[in-house]
């Protein structure tokens, strides 16, 4: 496998409503700032791949709009998942390990301010049996929240500290949309509170990805993707156990997460009780820095939140604030499809 | 370290229709995968990842619907991506799982495209609301016939140049068992006379909606060494994007088209593509995109395709046959048209493709293209692996 890193990373400022912007508007400056960052022009990048959805555009080929602002002339080799942004990364990460690409661009973004993306999400699930019922994403999550307690995993108080926990983090964090002391709340969806919930909100988010020796040109510490794997289960919540992430723990068995300890974990988790089923299914203990920047209950522009965590994490590597870092990505009900990359800074193990 | 060849050694389609209704949408793409599995003598365990497309998440009212899907291809515990770049997806979507192979990720993939577009109404889908596109643009037809209409104002062809191309790419679809549109009664006056939709697209010159699933078995040389039939092994491929509009955009002969043919012909050794290329798998969903193409890909110089599909050297049994399947014309799952287009060129050179075999196919070309004729992909197949 060739040595691929993250060598910049860019995001938005996260915010409730961005009426005034379009999908492109939001993304051009966080374009700019990734590929200012490393000098590359966007015809010397070998490799462009993109993230979004089109169901929060209200849009067919939303993404089309978005290439205008990579300035994809002369025409570029150029790819685009209906996925979040992490695996926009992955595809590239890929690219770059056939050999046909140096260098990529990554982004995603997501505007989840034009509709409700509480009712939006519910036309991600089986359109026969369980889209028809309208199953929201708090609800289900709640679902998960209540087998979590009722599994002796954790209890109400747990869950309002890891809120808290979180949103103190994201104090320090200027792109962050939900800081400080925010109250637990009432009861959105028993037993999930407000805080228990994600802001809903709008963003983008843009790494560039580097081989061998043109990351350590581009980049004074670059952030090594010493391992990177995804895995899906199962869609319908009957047949899963909910209080675990068997994906994600074999994700990170295959991106060599257990290898060695992390110091450091950006975990997509959009609600608290996800964040006790991450923690326990990879395994991270206190000594382990999670959510640094505040997480997803911080700002979860939906399609590019997890791009943000593997760019945080490396973020994290670039300033010297990690040695190895776990990021986290995922999609779906009930964190159903889960992302897992190792970053290493380089002095972490020579 | 060099690439690891990549082998097509499992094809399955399902008989595309109007509408399955006798099939729920994990159905549909069960079906295709399990022959493309039978094709390949695999079964649900030997595939390490699966890597699926389809076009716009409105055409069957279900939003990233591979997350309700993974049960149905057997993705439970693996990798699984969902790529999307518009009418290329197909295209693009194999690519990325060859790339998996080539870069030694995993060995054996499942890749898989497809549209029900019976669940929805695909032209009104792909209508886009103010103010994001002009009223009464309906359609993607409305939105190419300019176009179409540019080509024949700059290269002069006579007006029938369409209905040739429609009339060959509808008795091709006959030999085809897999091809929507079988019309065993048509002619070329009953084209030629057909209503006009979009001037100068008529009716007969333009694609069907239809319910379609296509997937492929890629692997690499371990794997293609156990394969029960000769594999296709791909010998380049590539992508290339442009943006919609810019001051200078082609949109006769788009430079990204330009761009992705000559990436592939660079990869695959190819220096003159008319004479060393057996069969080609384009996407033409309005007839006269068979001409314009034909100069795009480097067939013919520019002006010169129409002259090509007039003196027949694209029939079944031409010089330079293209869409022996029946091609879009004949069969638009939008999704998986672009993977239909790659799959069929690997049966030609497979020597699988029955009745609409091009006698001693040993390389052949797969075409996608998408968005506003911006989006492309492509791959060049052959019977022997690649050299290196």
């Amino acid at each position: 496998m060739r040595d691929v890193a993250i060598v910049a990373f860019g995001q938005s400022a996260h915010r409730r409503r961005t009426d005034e912007l379009s999908e492109v508007d939001l993304l051009m400056p966080v374009l700019h700032e990734v590929l200012g960052a490393t000098g590359l022009k966007a015809n010397e990048i070998g490799f462009t791949c993109s993230g979004s959805a089109d169901y929060l555009a209200g849009r067919a080929f939303s993404f089309t709009m978005a290439l205008d602002g990579v300035g994809a002339h002369p025409p570029i080799s150029e790819s685009h998942v209906e996925m979040d942004g992490a695996w926009a990364l992955y595809e590239a990460w890929v690219k770059i390990q056939t050999g046909e690409a140096d260098t990529a661009l990554v982004y995603s973004y997501g505007k989840s301010s034009p509709g409700r993306v509480r009712d939006v999400l519910t036309r991600q699930l089986d359109p026969y049996y369980l889209a028809p019922l309208w199953p929201d994403s708090v609800a289900l999550a709640a679902l998960q929240a209540q087998a979590l307690i009722d599994a002796g995993d954790t209890d109400e108080g747990a869950l309002a500290e890891i809120g808290a926990r979180n949103r103190t983090a994201a104090v320090d964090n200027p792109y962050a949309q939900l800081t400080g002391d925010v109250p637990a709340g009432d009861h959105l969806v028993h037993p999930l509170r407000t805080g228990d919930c994600p802001p809903i909100g709008d963003g983008a988010a843009a790494v560039v990805l580097a081989a061998g020796d043109t990351a350590r040109a581009l980049c004074e510490r670059p952030a090594w993707i010493r391992g990177i794997d995804h895995r899906i289960e199962a869609h319908s919540l009957g047949v899963r156990d909910l209080t675990d992430s068997p994906s994600a723990r074999l994700a990170a068995e295959h991106a060599g997460a257990f290898e060695r300890p992390v110091d450091t974990a950006e975990l997509h988790a959009p609600f608290t009780s996800q964040e006790v089923v991450l923690r326990k299914a990879l395994g991270l203990g206190d000594e382990v820095r999670v959510n640094p920047s505040g997480g997803a209950l911080a700002a979860n522009p939906i399609m590019a939140a997890g791009l943000i965590r593997l760019g945080e994490a490396a973020a994290r590597i670039h300033r010297g604030e990690s040695d190895r870092a776990l990021a986290h990505a995922t999609s779906g009900p009930c964190l159903q499809q889960n992302l897992v990359a190792v970053l290493e800074g380089e002095s972490a193990h020579e | 370290m060099s690439k690891e060849p990549v082998a097509v050694v499992g094809i399955g389609q399902t008989k595309h229709v109007a509408a399955r209704h006798d099939v729920s949408i994990a159905g549909l793409v069960r079906e295709a995968a399990v022959r493309a599995l039978e094709d390949a003598g695999l079964s649900w365990a030997d595939i390490d990842a699966v890597v699926i497309g389809k076009a716009p998440d409105f055409f069957e009212g279900v939003m990233m619907p591979e997350l309700y899907l993974a049960d149905a291809l057997g993705a439970v515990g693996k990798p699984m991506l969902r790529v999307h770049t518009a009418g290329s997806v197909g295209g693009s979507t194999a690519l990325v799982a060859a790339n998996l192979v080539a870069a030694r990720v995993h060995r054996t993939v499942l890749t898989l495209a497809f549209e029900k577009q019976s669940e929805s109404n695909a032209m009104w889908g792909l209508s886009l609301p103010v103010p994001f596109q002009q009223p009464l643009l309906a359609g993607a037809g409305g939105f190419f016939a300019p176009h179409v209409r540019a080509y024949m104002r700059r290269t002069g062809a006579p007006d029938t140049v369409g209905s040739l191309v429609a009339y060959k790419d509808r008795r091709n679809a006959l030999k085809n068992p897999y091809a929507h549109i079988h019309d065993h009664d048509l002619t070329l006056e009953k084209v030629q006379s057909s209503p006009m939709l979009w001037d100068p697209v008529r009716y007969s010159e333009t694609c069907p909606s239809s319910d379609g699933a296509c997937a492929m078995i890629l692997t690499d040389r371990a794997g293609a060494a156990r394969s029960p039939h000769p594999p296709a092994w791909v010998h380049g491929g590539a992508m290339r994007s442009e943006p919609t509009l810019f001051a200078g955009k082609d949109f006769v002969s788009p430079q990204a088209g330009k761009d992705c043919a000559a990436d592939v012909y660079r990869q695959a050794r190819i220096t003159d593509p008319r004479r060393e290329i057996d069969a080609v798998e384009m996407y033409v969903p309005f007839s006269w995109y068979e001409p314009m193409w034909l100069e795009n890909l480097g067939f013919a110089d520019e002006g010169e395709g129409w002259k090509l599909t007039e003196a027949g050297v694209t029939e079944l049994d031409g010089d330079l046959p293209v869409n022996p399947s029946g091609g879009v014309l004949s069969t638009n799952p939008i999704g998986a048209s672009g993977m239909i287009r790659f799959a069929e060129a690997a049966l030609q050179v497979r020597g699988r493709a029955g009745e609409h075999q091009v006698d001693g196919a040993a390389r052949a070309l797969g075409h996608a293209y998408g968005g506003g004729s911006q989006f492309f992909a492509m791959w060049l197949v052959g019977t022997q692996p690649p050299p290196g």
